[in-house]
């Protein structure tokens, strides 16, 4: 299965260069020439859009239950009577008038990349609000399959839909489908099999309109992969990109356009894209009304009760205490950062591989220094091979987990509205919990989610913190280990990370310029996580993080070994020692914050080798300046890619300074104050 | 009733606000400057009388004014306070109102407001009778009419933001404004339209409503964008 990266397409479509947007086109209608017919899925997030993809591609990528944890874009191939398909499953969408960076990608995806067949997804129990997009898609002569998914969910809800009346009315197949059984999919295989284009149903707008989008349709003279009458009712309701699109290729002609566009604007008093969005509305009403019987009534359940437990504070703060304890604490601390590391660490490396390795080595390679590339302190195998499979994969993979019930149950969207009010005060939105509770995995991966977010503001005040105050599980795993035998210590931890967190979170909210974000959110029903999903994701996610990071690993035991070998190390160590006096440290720790500069968490595990050398302040100084830390270079190279050279650099020197001097100001205190842990 | 004419109100209403604003000077001047028509109008109604330093209001006059001024402040005030209207469009829709606000409406639009004393510019709105008749300007609920009585029945039936109503309040989407073009588009976006039923299920720390078969999470800010007929 191919999987094209949105950072692929990022770079095609972010750049402003005439050059290469036409080379993207050419490049989209090389690929739509060849043999592969080309299907893509689009709707809302939350409808089983990824579940559906994978019924049909039969793999499985990433099911996402909340509206933004989609990082990649997914294609697949499958095969339907004979005919082979590639499938692409875009990000959720709302409406064609994009609002988010993803919908964005999904708007583009349909503009440029031109389907074959497209499969919009609907949730059968909300048709109602979905089927506006289906208008819309149809308005642009795009080959429109609808399919309602989530049947026996509005079946169960009372809810009775006649397909082939709204197949009629629609004039575009309808099926309807229940991805997580796998009913309706064999329909589905059949209406895409025997697909043929047809003219949908049309709503007719006011006059006014209709009068300005002939008009405009006239004047467009390009090639467009959607109609000059969607494209028309996009450009009134003043759509950049397609402002953008259609600028470039009318080249002159645009600008009587654009007069033809501003003199109609000004005939309006309220905006267009409400009225155009009213009007859909009005029709999808109808037609629901004309095809559709809800009897059900919306009963409150345990699912329903619980739901409101976890939004209302009295009770979902507890909640999110325990899932913190149990989920993260208990699961990934102690059973997977102390029990499974100790077990694979001590009984597989320490008694069986290093050994192993060890006895090869020495024997069949006869220079010293290369024998210590693999097996030395900082060897390949030693220091790469060993934490990538003895603490990262433990600690990591139980993350994973635990984030993906998390996901797959609904909860995150529920934590998210629970907390707005808090992240408010620190410049982000609820919908910031995503990248933060990511980022207690891998900040890297985090960093990346960080694009969700919708102001540019937002997306740096997140990225800081997430460069700052926020531990990757693999950090945590071995700190929760080091500070484990003073729970004083540990609770200092907790608290001056905290204090830091809230305090660059408010600073940065006061000094970047910029309105606070808004925050709204649909919230899909809580579901009892299916275990495969959970497994098949925690696997992606597992084989994401190993994929981007071994080799990371590698290239570091290689750096840190030359370095090594030539002295530098030492060097670096030596000039290191005055900053660490001056924070209370000993020597011995220069080598871990060194560490830490490669992978935050190498360096926390440094730290617990040498544990035993330091006092318990020393090691709370050492754990608060390490967690404080810049990132680790993966982190790192992912800033610089989302946020641009420039930020990246500053932000990672002014956490380089914030940390010591943090460290600084602890030690400073904790030593006035006689404290001993 | 006599019938007026809206340019006779409107100068009336200048006539109002003269005086309110230079509560000294003569009213002639101002008078004068109204066109020869309007003029007749008010004379023929006897609210502007001729006398020798020229035109003075009469006490029926004066009265009218009130009124007149009374509606346009009320009208201010409802489509500012209920509707979220402000600056120009305010004052347009206002000027409209305030001649249909005739038998009962105007009453009605006093209580809806809970008699307020300001207009949104802080000018101040001519009392009512039920509260002259009270004899102290902020009574509610005297003999003449049940002011309270009033409110409540109305509103019961009112609008409000969704950021005002309470859990467990149900009532139907009838408006959406947004001064900010990004908020209204989101809104769209999730398919939150006039003529949705909704409930309140939560309003603190966010606002969490069931629309149909979904529910949806906002904070105050969006919250504030849409406009619900509550039923109870």
């Amino acid at each position: 299965m191919g999987n094209k990266t949105i950072k692929s397409w990022f770079r095609g479509f972010k750049s402003d260069s005439n050059d290469s947007k036409t080379r993207n086109l050419q490049e989209n209608s090389e690929k739509s020439k060849s043999k592969l017919k080309k299907l893509v899925l689009v709707g809302n997030p939350n409808v089983g859009k990824s579940l559906l993809f994978n019924k049909l591609t039969g793999s499985y990528v990433t099911v996402s239950n909340y509206p933004g944890t989609t990082v990649s874009i997914d294609s697949g191939k499958c095969n339907i009577s004979g005919e082979n398909y590639e499938i692409i499953d875009s990000p959720g969408m709302y409406s064609l008038s994009s609002i988010t960076e993803e919908e964005r990608i999904s708007k583009l995806i349909l503009l440029e990349d031109e389907p074959d067949i497209l499969l919009h997804v609907v949730d059968a129990k909300n048709m109602e609000r979905m089927l506006p997009l289906t208008l819309q898609l149809i308005e642009a002569k795009l080959p429109v399959v609808l399919v309602l998914n989530m049947m026996d969910e509005a079946e169960n809800a009372g809810i009775k839909i006649d397909t082939s009346q709204l197949e009629k009315k629609l004039n575009i197949p309808v099926v309807s489908t229940a991805a997580t059984t796998g009913q309706g999919i064999a329909q589905l295989n059949q209406k895409i099999a025997e697909y043929q284009i047809k003219d949908g149903l049309n709503v007719k707008y006011d006059e006014k309109i209709e009068s300005a989008v002939q008009k405009i349709s006239d004047l467009l003279q390009g090639e467009y992969p959607v109609s000059p009458r969607s494209l028309s009712l996009l450009l009134l309701q003043e759509d950049s990109d397609v402002q953008k699109l259609i600028k470039e290729k009318e080249g002159s002609n645009y600008s009587f356009i654009d007069n033809l566009l501003n003199e109609t604007l000004s005939q309006f008093k309220q905006p267009l894209n409400y009225l155009i969005k009213m009007k859909l509305q009005k029709e999808a009403t109808r037609l629901v009304s004309e095809v559709s019987e809800d009897i059900g009534e919306i009963k409150i359940g345990f699912r329903e009760k619980l739901s409101r437990a976890m939004i209302n504070p009295l009770t979902g703060i507890p909640i999110l205490l325990a899932v913190l304890y149990f989920g993260l604490y208990r699961f990934v601390g102690g059973f997977a950062a102390g029990d499974m590391v100790d077990f694979i660490e001590t009984e597989i490396f320490g008694e069986w591989a290093l050994p192993l390795v060890e006895g090869f080595v020495t024997s069949s390679i006869p220079y010293e220094a290369l024998q210590s590339l693999i097996i030395g302190d900082y060897g390949i195998f030693t220091l790469g091979i060993t934490y990538a499979i003895a603490i990262i994969l433990p600690i990591v993979g139980a993350f994973f987990l635990v984030f993906s019930i998390l996901e797959d149950s609904g909860y995150l969207p529920r934590l998210a509205l629970l907390l707005d009010r808090l992240f408010k005060k620190i410049g982000l939105s609820g919908r910031a919990i995503i990248p933060m509770v990511l980022g207690v995995g891998c900040g890297s991966m985090a960093t990346m989610t960080t694009r969700t977010l919708e102001t540019k503001r937002e997306r740096n005040i997140a990225t800081l913190l997430l460069a700052l105050a926020i531990p990757c599980s693999a950090q945590l795993g071995v700190i929760f280990a080091v500070l484990a035998t003073s729970s004083s210590a540990l609770w200092l931890w907790v608290i001056v990370i905290l204090f830091n967190y809230i305090i660059i979170g408010f600073a940065a909210s006061k000094i970047l310029p910029g309105s606070n974000p808004t925050f709204y959110m649909e919230l899909p029903p809580l579901r009892v996580p299916k275990l495969s999903n959970v497994l098949r994701k925690t696997y992606t996610r597992l084989i994401w993080y190993f994929k981007e990071l071994f080799p990371l690993f590698i290239a570091i035991s290689v750096l840190i070994w030359g370095l090594e070998l030539t002295g530098i190390l030492d060097f670096i160590i030596g000039a290191l020692n005055p900053v660490l006096s001056a924070i209370g440290l000993p020597v011995e720790t220069a080598q871990t914050f060194i560490l830490g500069f490669f992978r935050r968490d190498y360096g926390a595990a440094g730290l617990f080798e040498i544990q035993d050398a330091l006092t318990g302040v020393q090691l709370l100084v050492a754990a608060v300046v390490l967690t404080l830390f810049v990132p680790c270079v993966a982190q790192f190279v992912v800033m610089i890619k989302e946020r641009g050279k420039k930020v990246a650099l500053a932000m990672g020197a002014f956490v380089l300074v914030y940390a010591f001097l943090v460290g600084f100001l602890l030690n400073l205190i904790l030593s006035t104050l006689g404290v001993v842990l | 009733m006599k019938m007026i004419s809206e340019l006779a109100e409107e100068a009336l209403e200048k006539i109002w606000v003269f005086q309110e604003d230079h509560p000294e000077d003569p009213l002639s001047p101002e008078i004068e400057s109204f066109d020869p028509e309007v003029i007749k109008e008010l004379d023929d109604l006897k609210f502007i009388q001729k006398e020798e330093g020229g035109f003075k209001l009469t006490s029926e006059g004066l009265e009218e004014a009130k009124n007149v001024i009374r509606r346009h402040r009320l009208a201010e005030k409802l489509l500012h306070d209920i509707l979220g209207l402000s600056g120009e469009d305010m004052e347009t829709a206002a000027c409209n109102f305030e001649h249909i606000m005739e038998g009962g409406v105007e009453e009605s639009i006093c209580n809806l407001l809970s008699h307020p004393d300001k207009c949104p510019h802080g000018k101040p709105i001519p009392p009512c009778d039920c509260r002259t008749h009270g004899g102290h300007g902020h009574g509610h609920g005297r003999r003449q009419c049940d002011c309270t009585a009033g409110v409540k029945t109305i509103i019961d039936k009112t609008v409000l933001p969704l950021n005002k109503m309470a859990k467990g309040q149900t009532g139907e989407i009838v408006y959406i404004k947004s001064s900010k073009r990004d908020n209204l588009q989101k809104i769209l976006a999730m398919g939150v339209l006039p003529g949705r039923k909704i409930e309140i299920i939560q309003t603190y720390p966010s606002h969490v409503f069931q629309m149909e078969h979904t529910q949806m999470a906002v904070d105050s800010d969006i919250a504030g964008s849409i406009y619900v007929g509550s039923t109870n």
